[in-house]
């Protein structure tokens, strides 16, 4: 399971990766392999506010639907519009070209409080 | 067994609407012979509508072509589980199709006296069998039931004044997925009971949900398990005292008609689905029809139309005094409803005795037969269908979707898979009274011969099936670039207008 | 059960008495009793009241018997339509959609050994869209009311409003129907006289074509007060109308429901029916029901080399994420059990038409049906009334009230059309609403002008 070390990560298997106020969100590679194929994902539109902790859109294999959970507060600048032609992406590459949104993070805090890769190793792995 | 059918490779890749050629046709209209009519102005109307241009023995073939790529109840042993295949009488298709009942017209109800007369000994019998008294005929399927139900409930409550507190409706984790998507549509919250250890519903767990805010309780008797819901007149009577209703789903009433009734444990209301219980065909997915039958106290609130009989002996067409409405534009699968009533006068009591004691019997029977074999999660004795689970096998890297492709290569249709939830790998399989003996020993004999390749050759199993019209196909390109229509993505979207392209 | 010892309990159940000892002894059950021991005792094997069961010659008598007393075996003449139709059926539709590798199945979970059903539902999709003028179409629902009531559901789903509006005249059925979903969803149902009439609060205008008076409407100006309003526009089709007239999805309709029977088989006292629900692309993951899609052999499905180089076509039900037996309580409907049956038989039906067939027999329909009317508005004290384009049915007054029309036309052997009286439209309010299609014949239309001439003269 590849978790790279400079994203921080949430207990329901989103990333976020912090640069300046802007974070991108995606699902992790153990998200994505417990789902399998991933066929249709639903994101919200650009200008859509956020708030920690809310369901945000949903990610789907054929037979399942999973809730998206915003992992900070923020508001979205844009989601990713390949993902509509392509969900497969978010299989392939969940943290580069499967990325899910980019948001104007309210509170970077809220980030350093999100896991850091070890953290969440050992939950998936206890789990 | 459907075998590949020799000729075409890639049949399926030819529509009715890529075959024949322009300027065919199957079936010659008259024209009109007398003064014309002109037509509505142009812009009410257009030029043509694309569609197939066959000869009528071209059409057949197709048609016939895609029969013999379908496996049907008459084709073999269809266990598939909490759907009850039996076998459906041909007798009942013929009295269905009679032309006094094929002709009769729904808005003159006055003229349908016979219908009519059907239709409410059909109400008089369900009303009996479940002994739940006030039956409405009225929805299309069991989910159409289910959804009268809850808005029958939900309208008493709010006559009660309690609407606006009792939201919720309990609903155990085993159950059908229509049960929480039929409480969401009439508007109530759903709380999940948990399933025990032996396969009934958490008591426990429920007494802790029972407050003010529930309104109803919906109970599957017997359970998606098979097994019987021990408890479930004294769970009936601690609904009632906290003043909410149990909604009975019936979808397996296979195993217990003739035995017990669902009014007699304290269920307030429940529907039924004729296509299970009474022997109505499927048509690969409807029509079904999913009567409603209630207690005294929620009668005034059934769908419209019920039957009743006025003091002259003319039968007419009712909507009860607070009735929820009409489910649709007319009166229900009526060509279905005669379907059962034939069914139940063909049987009696004594024959539909017969149906939940040989239905349970061959449950049981396979359940002996395969239990050596793979692992039953609940070890009771069954009713009407046992729930295996593939969990042994899966260790060996084989799934309960790999063991059933595997089935079909047998010439068996497979059992309901994954169904319930909370049992991993699930295979529920539902021989029904049809089903011979030896019937159950084949179906058995199969699934053994499977588990020992599965022991044997895992990997083999993957390839299953090997003989059929087409093998494994591929959800995921289909989930992923939706083709949901003729012509498809790489033609030009149609509008209306043009004709046939070849 | 009473009969020779050992027999097969009745003639759908196979099992002997040496059957059920064998299986009860691997068992371990003394009994069958036993099998239901878990029930509770109390309750166990209640009387039920049910008449004695019949052989099969005794229950076909029986039943022919009961046939009889329907109207509908003395195959009168009939001018009554008003949602249902008695409509030109092909025989090819009845012989092979009563094939029963398609009767007895199930919902095809099993794709390999259901592409029959799955591939006539593709059919069924594709004959659907290319009517109504829309993109995607689902298997079908249960009939054209509660279609149309699923389409107000997911009107209001998309546009996060709570009421819908309802064009008068739509059909009483259709309303009662809609009104009885929207109760279950908190939706306030408005009937409204007028497009105009629509405000910021509608989700959706459902407008029927042709309305329930007869009349063919334009559907475009309606749409568009809909969209301005940022509602949607609903439409309710006659399928066999769109034979002629313009495909509601050209004209702006976002969602065409209707109601498929008429084209299936016969009218069978209204059901079982078929709805047809077909959407504009945008609502696709928002639709109720069953949806199947065209794919492939997974990769290697056949083993081999020679079979992987082509993997052939199939069809699998596909977009399920949105059912209940997968999203449950946030499904976008209950709906399971449908109308497969009659999905296929329509399918048939229309195919078996071809584009030319079924311009020719809506253009039937149309010409028998004003031929019919000129015919009887040509009688002393009778009128049609008019209230614009009109495609089989028209609102006829007499010189009786049409109650005591009605029953004189009973008396001559007459199924008239449906007594309008209790409409709030005040040229339908006297007037019989009368139906002529494609299979009316032109002695039966003789035999109504003889009845109404008749009644013409005794008043």
């Amino acid at each position: 399971m590849e978790l790279p070390a400079d994203l921080r990560y949430t207990s329901e298997h989103e990333w976020v990766r912090l640069d300046g106020d802007e974070g991108t969100v995606g699902i992790t590679d153990f998200a994505q392999e417990q789902l399998g194929d991933v066929v249709y994902v639903e994101l919200p539109e650009a200008g859509t506010q956020l708030v920690q902790g809310d369901t945000f859109g949903t990610v789907e294999s054929v037979k399942a639907v999973s809730d998206l959970f915003a992992p900070v507060s923020g508001e979205v600048l844009e989601r990713n519009e390949a993902l509509q032609d392509a969900p497969e992406l978010v299989n392939t590459s969940p943290y580069g070209d499967g990325w899910l949104l980019k948001l104007r993070v309210e509170e970077p805090a809220q980030v350093d409080a999100l896991l850091d890769a070890a953290s969440y190793r050992s939950e998936t792995e206890s789990a | 067994m459907i075998e590949r059918a020799i000729g075409e490779e890639d049949f399926g890749a030819r529509l009715a609407f890529d075959r024949g050629a322009a300027g065919r046709r199957a079936v010659a209209v008259p024209q009109w012979q007398g003064r014309e009519t002109p037509l509505p102005a142009a812009h009410l109307l257009r030029d043509s509508v694309r569609l197939p241009e066959l000869s009528q023995g071209e059409l057949v073939r197709y048609y016939t072509a895609l029969a013999q790529r379908n496996f049907g109840v008459d084709t073999g042993s269809y266990p598939l589980g909490s759907c009850s295949m039996k076998y459906n009488p041909k007798v009942n298709d013929v009295v269905a199709s009679l032309p006094g009942f094929a002709n009769a017209h729904p808005a003159e109800p006055e003229a349908a006296q016979g219908t009519l007369r059907i239709l409410l000994d059909l109400q008089r019998a369900l009303g009996a069998i479940t002994g739940l008294p006030h039956v409405s005929l009225a929805p299309a399927a069991g989910a159409q039931g289910e959804l009268a139900g809850i808005l029958m409930i939900r309208r008493a409550l709010e006559q009660r004044g309690e609407l606006g507190k009792r939201r919720r409706v309990l609903v155990p984790d085993s159950a059908h997925g229509t049960n929480p998507a039929t409480a969401a549509m009439a508007g109530f919250t759903v709380t999940q009971i948990p399933t025990a250890a032996d396969g009934a519903m958490d008591r426990a767990a429920l007494a802790a949900e029972l407050d003010g805010s529930v309104a109803a309780m919906m109970v599957t008797l017997p359970n998606t398990l098979g097994l019987w819901e021990t408890g479930i007149e004294e769970a009936a009577r601690d609904l009632h005292r906290v003043g909410a209703f149990v909604y009975g789903d019936g979808a397996n009433l296979n195993a217990i008609v003739g035995r017990v009734r669902y009014g007699d444990l304290g269920i307030d209301i429940a529907h039924l689905n004729l296509h299970k219980t009474f022997s109505t065909p499927h048509g690969g997915g409807g029509p079904g029809a999913g009567p409603v039958c209630a207690s005294t106290a929620l009668a005034p609130y059934l769908p419209a139309p019920v039957v009743v009989e006025g003091s002259t002996g003319t039968l007419a067409l009712h909507r009860p005094r607070e009735s929820i409405g009409q489910l649709q534009q007319f009166h229900g699968s009526v060509g279905v409803l005669v379907r059962a009533y034939a069914y139940i006068r063909t049987l009696g009591l004594a024959g539909l005795r017969a149906v939940s004691e040989n239905a349970d019997l061959n449950a049981n029977y396979l359940r002996v037969l395969l239990e050596p074999h793979y692992d039953l999660p609940h070890p009771r004795r069954v009713l009407h269908e046992v729930v295996f689970s593939g969990s042994r096998q899966r260790k060996a890297g084989v799934r309960a979707y790999d063991i059933v492709k595997r089935l079909i290569d047998y010439g068996l249709h497979p059992p309901t898979v994954y169904f319930p939830l909370i049992v991993d790998e699930a295979l529920m399989i539902e021989p029904t009274e049809t089903e011979s003996r030896e019937d159950i020993e084949r179906y058995a004999a199969a699934l053994v011969a499977i588990a020992e390749e599965a022991e044997r050759d895992p990997e083999a199993l993957e390839e299953a099936p090997q003989h059929t019209p087409v093998g494994r196909l591929d959800e995921t390109r289909a989930a992923r670039r939706p083709v949901l229509r003729w012509p498809g993505p790489e033609t030009e979207p149609c509008g209306s207008k043009g004709t046939v392209e070849r | 059960m009473k009969g020779r010892a050992g027999a097969a309990p009745t003639p759908y159940i196979p099992n002997t008495d040496a059957d059920r000892a064998a299986m009860l002894a691997r068992v371990g059950l003394a009994s069958t009793e036993e099998l239901f021991k878990e029930l509770p005792a109390d309750q166990r094997d209640p009387p039920i009241d049910l008449p004695p069961s019949l052989g099969e010659l005794d229950l076909l008598e029986h039943l022919r018997v009961l046939a009889r007393r329907n109207a509908a075996a003395q195959e009168r003449p009939s001018f009554l339509g008003a949602g249902a139709y008695r409509r030109f059926v092909p025989a090819v539709t009845g012989s092979l959609a009563a094939r029963s590798e398609f009767m007895t199945a199930y919902t095809p979970y099993q794709p390999e050994i259901s592409q029959g059903t799955l591939q006539s539902a593709f059919e069924f999709q594709s004959v659907v869209c290319e009517l109504t003028g829309l993109a995607v179409a689902n298997t079908g629902l249960y009939d054209g009311a509660s279609a149309t009531a699923e389409a107000c559901l997911l009107a209001a789903r998309v546009t996060r409003r709570s009421a819908v509006a309802l064009l008068e005249p739509i059909h009483p059925g259709t309303a009662d129907v809609v009104r009885t979903y929207a109760y279950g969803a908190g939706l306030r149902v408005d009937m409204i006289g007028s497009a105009a009439q629509m405000t910021g609060e509608h989700a959706a205008v459902v407008v029927q074509q042709p309305d329930f008076l007869g009349t063919i409407r334009d559907i475009e100006p309606i749409a568009e007060t809909a969209h301005a309003a940022g509602a949607l526009c609903v439409t309710v089709v006659d399928p066999l109308t769109l034979g002629l007239l313009r495909a509601p999805g050209d004209a702006g309709a976002d969602i065409v429901t209707g109601e498929g029977r008429d084209l299936a088989g016969p009218v069978a006292f209204g059901g079982p029916s078929l709805g047809l629900f077909a959407a504009r692309e945008v609502y696709l993951r928002q639709m109720p029901g069953r949806i199947v899609g065209r794919t492939q052999e997974q990769h290697g499905a056949r083993g081999g080399d020679e079979s992987e180089a082509s993997p052939r076509t199939g069809y699998v039900l596909t977009l399920q994420t949105r059912e209940q037996f997968i999203r449950r309580e946030r499904a976008t409907s209950n709906f399971s059990t449908g109308q497969s049956l009659l999905a296929l038989a329509f399918t048939i039906t229309l195919q078996a038409l071809g584009p030319q067939g079924l311009r020719e027999q809506a253009a039937l329909c149309y010409q028998k049906a004003h031929n019919a009317a000129a015919r009887a508005a040509a009688l002393p004290g009778f009128a049609v009334v008019e209230r614009g384009p009109w495609f089989q049915e028209f609102l006829l007054r007499g010189p009786l009230p049409a109650a005591a029309v009605r029953a004189a036309l009973a008396e001559r052997g007459i199924e008239a059309g449906l007594d309008m009286s209790d409409r709030s439209e005040p040229e339908a309010r006297a007037a019989l609403l009368m139906c002529v299609t494609e299979t009316t014949t032109e002695q039966e239309v003789d035999a109504l002008v003889a009845a109404l001439t008749a009644i013409g003269d005794v008043t």
